[in-house]
Parts: C-alpha cells; sequence; structure tokens
C-alpha cells in the first residue's frame, strides 16, 4: 500500500496550480492512494534493458523549410483573452507587495 | 440510408440535401430532451450548407463525395467561430479562431454539421458522466451510460441524429461507447488521422476516427479525414488507401487471433464472452481460422496507461492559466492566485484527479519509478503485439467486459470506473487500429461489442473483416426494440 497524505496532495496540488480546499484535499488523498497503489504493480515487472516507448510509432527528425509566414488571426487571439489591454492581455499584479 | 444509396438519391433527385437535415433537425428535436447528446445544435449553417449544395444539384455540378452528409462532431475538436467547449467551464466560451483538420477535411468533401456531441470533460472518463453540462443518456436504455469519452457522438449516430460522428480515442473512447451504444466505432493507427484542432490530452495516445451505423460508412469517412497534416509532426506520411474498395474481400484463410487474457479477466459478463465468442465463429464459418494468442502484459495496460495518460495530460493542461484564453478567476490578489483559483474553479473533478495523478508521478523523485517504467512496460506490450501479429493477420476480443453499465454506478470510486477500459487500452499504448462493431445483445436488450484490432496502418483489412462480419450476422436486423433506437 503507498501512503498518500493530505500533505502530499497539497504539495503536489501546489505544483499543478491547483487552489483546492481541504475537503477536496482530503478526498482526492484517498482516491489517489487506491490509484497509485494500483499502479505501482508495475513495479514487479522485469524491466532492465527495455528501452522506454515515448511515441506509438517512431518519427524521427520530422523537419520543414524555415519560412516566415503571415497568420490574420492575431486579433482574433487576443480577443480571447478573458481580460485585454490593448494589444496585451491584462493580468493581476506578477509580484506579491 | 447508407451514405453510398443517399448519394445516389441526391443525385437522382429523389431527396434534397435540405430535406435530409431537415429530416434530422427534426429528430434531434424529439430525442433531445431525453438524450442530451448534443451541447449545440447547429441549424442555421446546415441548412444553409444543404442549399448550397442544392444549388449545386440544380446547377448540375459534380456534387463531393460527403455531400449533404450530416455530421456531428465531438466537442474537442475545433470549430472555427464554433463554440468548442470540451464539456469543461475552463472552455465555456471558447470559440476558436481556426479550424481542425478532421473537420475541414470533411467540410471540404462536402459533409455538413450538425452540431457538437458532449464528452466527459477534456475526453477523460468512459461515462460522459464528467460533462460540465451534464450527462448523455443511452438511446437503448437511457437510465445506462452512453459509454465515453465519445458518449454524444455514439449516442447521436444511434438514436438516428446524425448519419456519422466523430470521437477521439486515448484508451477506448471511441470504441467503448460504440459498443455501449450498439454503432460501428474506429480508432486509427496512431499517425493516420491528423490531431491538428483536438484539443490535446494525451497527445502519445490520442487519434480522432469516425462512428456510423454500418462499417461501409464508417470506411467512407475515414477515407476522408485520413492522411498526412504538415501541421501534425506525428501525422503519417503514407498514402491512403481506398478502405471501402476492399470491404468486399474474402476472410477465407484469414488467421484470427482469440487473445487468451482477454478472455480470462475475472469481470468479462458471461454473456459478452458469449456474444464475442460467437462472432469469432461465424468468421471461422466464412473460411477464417480461430488461433488463440497470449500477451500476458496486457493485464498490466491499465497501471500503464494511468500513469502515461495523467502525466502527459498534466503537462497539457498547463496551458489553461487564465490568461490568454478560457476560464480566469475574478478578485485574486496575484498572478499565482489567479492561476490556481482558475484551474481549481474552471476543471471538473474528474480533470484535477488526472491532473493530481500525473504530477504526483512526474514530480521530483517519483519519474524514473513511474513515468519511466511505465515507458518501459510500453514497449512490452507493443512486443506482445508484434509476436501475436507474426502468427496472426487480426486480433479479435470483446471491446468491453460489460454493456452499458447505469449512471452513477462508478460515481464514489473512480479506480472502478479506469478498470474498465481494460480491453481497449493496449492498441493505444501500441498506436494500433482497432474497431468495435456490434455483435448481439444481452438478456436486457443492451448492445455487445466485439473488438477487433490490427496490424499498423492495417485499417483496410480491419473494415474488411468488419464488413464481412456484419453482412453474415446481420446484428442489427434482428435487434430488439428501443424507443430511442429508430
Amino acid at each position: 500500500m503507498k501512503k498518500i497524505s493530505a500533505e502530499d496532495v497539497r504539495k503536489v496540488a501546489e505544483l499543478a496550480r491547483l487552489d483546492l480546499p481541504d475537503q477536496d484535499i482530503s478526498t482526492y488523498a484517498c482516491q489517489l492512494e487506491k490509484i497509485i497503489t494500483y499502479v505501482a504493480q508495475l513495479e514487479k515487472i522485469e524491466t532492465v534493458d527495455v528501452i522506454p516507448t515515448t511515441r506509438a510509432l517512431e518519427v524521427l527528425n520530422v523537419t520543414r523549410d524555415d519560412n516566415v509566414k503571415s497568420t490574420s488571426v492575431r486579433e482574433e487571439l487576443l480577443e480571447l483573452a478573458p481580460h485585454r489591454e490593448g494589444d496585451f492581455f491584462r493580468v493581476p499584479q506578477i509580484l506579491a507587495d | 440510408m447508407f451514405i453510398a444509396e443517399l448519394r445516389q438519391q441526391l443525385k437522382g433527385g429523389e431527396i434534397s440535401a435540405r430535406e435530409l437535415i431537415e429530416h434530422y433537425l427534426g429528430r434531434i428535436e424529439s430525442v433531445e430532451n431525453t438524450l442530451h447528446a448534443y451541447l449545440e445544435v447547429t441549424a442555421e449553417r446546415a441548412l444553409a450548407e444543404a442549399d448550397l449544395i442544392d444549388q449545386m444539384r440544380a446547377e448540375g455540378k459534380p456534387l463531393p463525395p460527403l455531400a449533404g452528409v450530416p455530421i456531428a462532431v465531438k466537442d474537442n475538436l475545433c470549430t472555427q467561430g464554433i463554440r468548442t467547449s470540451c464539456s469543461s467551464k475552463m472552455l465555456e466560451k471558447f470559440v476558436p479562431p481556426y479550424e481542425s483538420t478532421v473537420t475541414k477535411r470533411l467540410w471540404e468533401a462536402g459533409a455538413v454539421l450538425l452540431g457538437k456531441t458532449n464528452l466527459d470533460e477534456f475526453a477523460m472518463g468512459s461515462s460522459t458522466e464528467t460533462s460540465a453540462f451534464g450527462a448523455t443518456s443511452n438511446p437503448w436504455d437511457p437510465s445506462r451510460v452512453p459509454g465515453g469519452s465519445s458518449g454524444g457522438s455514439a449516442a447521436a449516430v444511434a438514436a438516428g441524429e446524425c448519419i456519422a460522428a466523430l470521437g477521439s480515442d486515448t484508451g477506448g473512447s471511441i470504441r467503448q461507447p460504440a459498443s455501449f451504444c450498439g454503432v460501428v466505432g474506429v480508432k486509427p493507427t496512431y499517425g493516420r488521422v491528423s490531431r491538428w484542432g483536438l484539443v490535446a490530452f494525451a497527445s502519445s495516445l490520442d487519434q480522432v476516427g469516425p462512428f456510423a451505423t454500418n462499417v461501409a460508412d464508417a470506411a467512407e469517412i475515414l477515407k476522408v479525414i485520413s492522411g498526412h497534416d504538415p501541421l501534425d509532426s506525428t501525422s503519417i506520411n503514407a498514402s491512403v488507401p481506398d478502405y471501402c474498395s476492399s470491404l468486399s474481400n474474402s476472410v477465407q484463410g484469414l488467421r484470427i487471433g482469440l487473445i487468451k487474457e482477454c478472455f480470462e479477466q475475472k469481470g468479462l459478463s458471461s454473456e459478452v464472452k458469449t456474444s464475442v465468442m460467437t462472432a469469432a465463429n461465424l468468421l471461422q464459418s466464412l473460411g477464417a481460422e480461430l488461433l488463440e494468442v497470449s500477451c500476458p502484459r496486457f493485464n498490466d495496460g491499465i497501471a500503464t496507461y494511468y500513469v502515461i495518460a495523467p502525466s502527459e495530460a498534466s503537462a497539457n493542461l498547463a496551458r489553461y492559466d487564465g490568461v490568454k484564453y478560457g476560464y480566469r478567476s475574478e478578485g485574486a490578489n496575484n498572478l499565482a492566485e489567479m492561476t490556481s483559483r482558475s484551474r481549481a474553479e474552471g476543471f471538473g473533478s474528474e480533470v484535477q484527479r488526472r491532473i493530481l495523478i500525473g504530477t504526483y508521478a512526474l514530480s521530483a523523485g517519483y519519474g524514473e519509478a513511474y513515468y519511466k517504467k511505465a515507458q518501459q512496460v510500453r514497449t512490452l506490450i507493443r512486443r506482445d503485439f508484434e509476436k501475436a501479429f507474426d502468427s496472426v493477420d487480426i486480433l479479435l476480443t470483446p471491446t468491453s467486459p460489460t454493456t452499458a453499465f447505469s449512471a452513477g454506478k462508478h460515481a464514489n470510486d473512480p479506480l472502478s470506473m479506469y478498470l474498465a477500459d481494460l480491453l481497449t487500452i493496449p492498441a493505444n499504448l501500441a498506436g494500433l487500429p482497432a474497431l468495435s462493431l456490434p455483435c448481439g445483445f444481452d438478456g436486457s436488450g443492451l448492445p455487445i461489442g466485439v473488438q477487433l484490432i490490427s496490424n499498423v496502418l492495417e485499417e483496410s483489412r480491419l473494415l474488411n473483416v468488419a464488413h464481412q462480419y456484419e453482412q453474415a450476422a446481420e446484428v442489427m436486423a434482428n435487434r430488439p426494440k428501443a424507443n430511442l433506437v429508430p
């Protein structure tokens, strides 16, 4: 059994930028413990010298000519922003007081 | 009606494109209150498109291959100017400024968009219950789920709310709902179909594919959406065969492998097992040879998947930060707080759970133990398939261990829901093409699906065998009565 504490989940939630209430943290801790315990069955499998598969089918060095192309969606993209100011995305202050 | 018949009728003037679209809009109107397969119906646009096609017909112009074919699209495929929500509050107001490659190809082939279909939030789920905009019901029994994550597309096809639909399949999200709803669903070879414009979940596993009521229609749609796309560097640069022309080939001498481990699962319902074995026996009576094969690492597919898919998802979903697009929480004091609150409020619990699993698996000290280990086991699963294809041409398994389950059954136990994907996940891990098609019904009148898996880029064989089975078995001709299935 892998132990996952509320503290573990709080740390992971912080890494994942999720501001979760305490109640959710404890629910997720129980669920993650079950799930991580289940996936830990992989530990028992012998994988010495087995090359990891990173993609289903190997595609190597896909390149294209480095040509500059213009697109006309700049305005539409900016319009998708929750808060826009001119040509900028507006956000709350970045540094704490 | 088959797409091929429809084409003849449009050409011969027996039906107009407008009449056809009006028929489907009427059908949507009458069943949507019960099913909720669609998130949005694009009626005006569909009728305008139909009128253009009718104008072409009147002028005697040649019609493109899918002219007038009404199609529903899973709401995780970007459609220019039409909201693409992924069934998430995060993207509730997202209207893409561009079109996904697959849908672009469909419209160029004359197909008509009827609307966007419901899914599990960000395609994470097996029941379409995690949608932020309400669940979809199964047309065979509205108290049951349609499967997921492409449950809206599967239900819409089954209920006659469109001729065909697109879905996406990361761990079975096309095949399992196809099985639960009694329709055909195809997951192509990884890279056969462009992922450009598909909202990313797990990039090394995601693949787009069609739903249809029959194999021939699925082949027509697949032919149109397949092929290399410079905008997706993982798309395969190989020519696309005419999937329709090989459907009538004989299965004489075909070697079909029954994967032992799939038939020995303890959660496998006896009705499903019997029905799938009957399907295998029918193919044998058509001249195919049945062989038992072993894929010992299959039983580790779920554990492998639930490390790899959430890991990739946690990285892919990092882009939703409340700055550039998507949901933003108001009133935060600084940028970090705004992002963390936006993600806590904008994502539902299944998405948060998977982000947490993925972040945990990739975090310092665990990367080797989980992510690398899972990638190594992924290699072993691929090798199992390679070995199997040394002795057989195609593999046959049940699609899902059970028929459609009741809504809410797995609500409090996410792991029990994950375990239901065990038969579909291996094909995603190995990148192989696979499909599900109906092979019978259980005692409650719910459809059962059989899964066929073939070697890389052998979609032609997959569709050929499925078509031969479909013609001989006539499963749908002998279906039980269901009020919402025409």
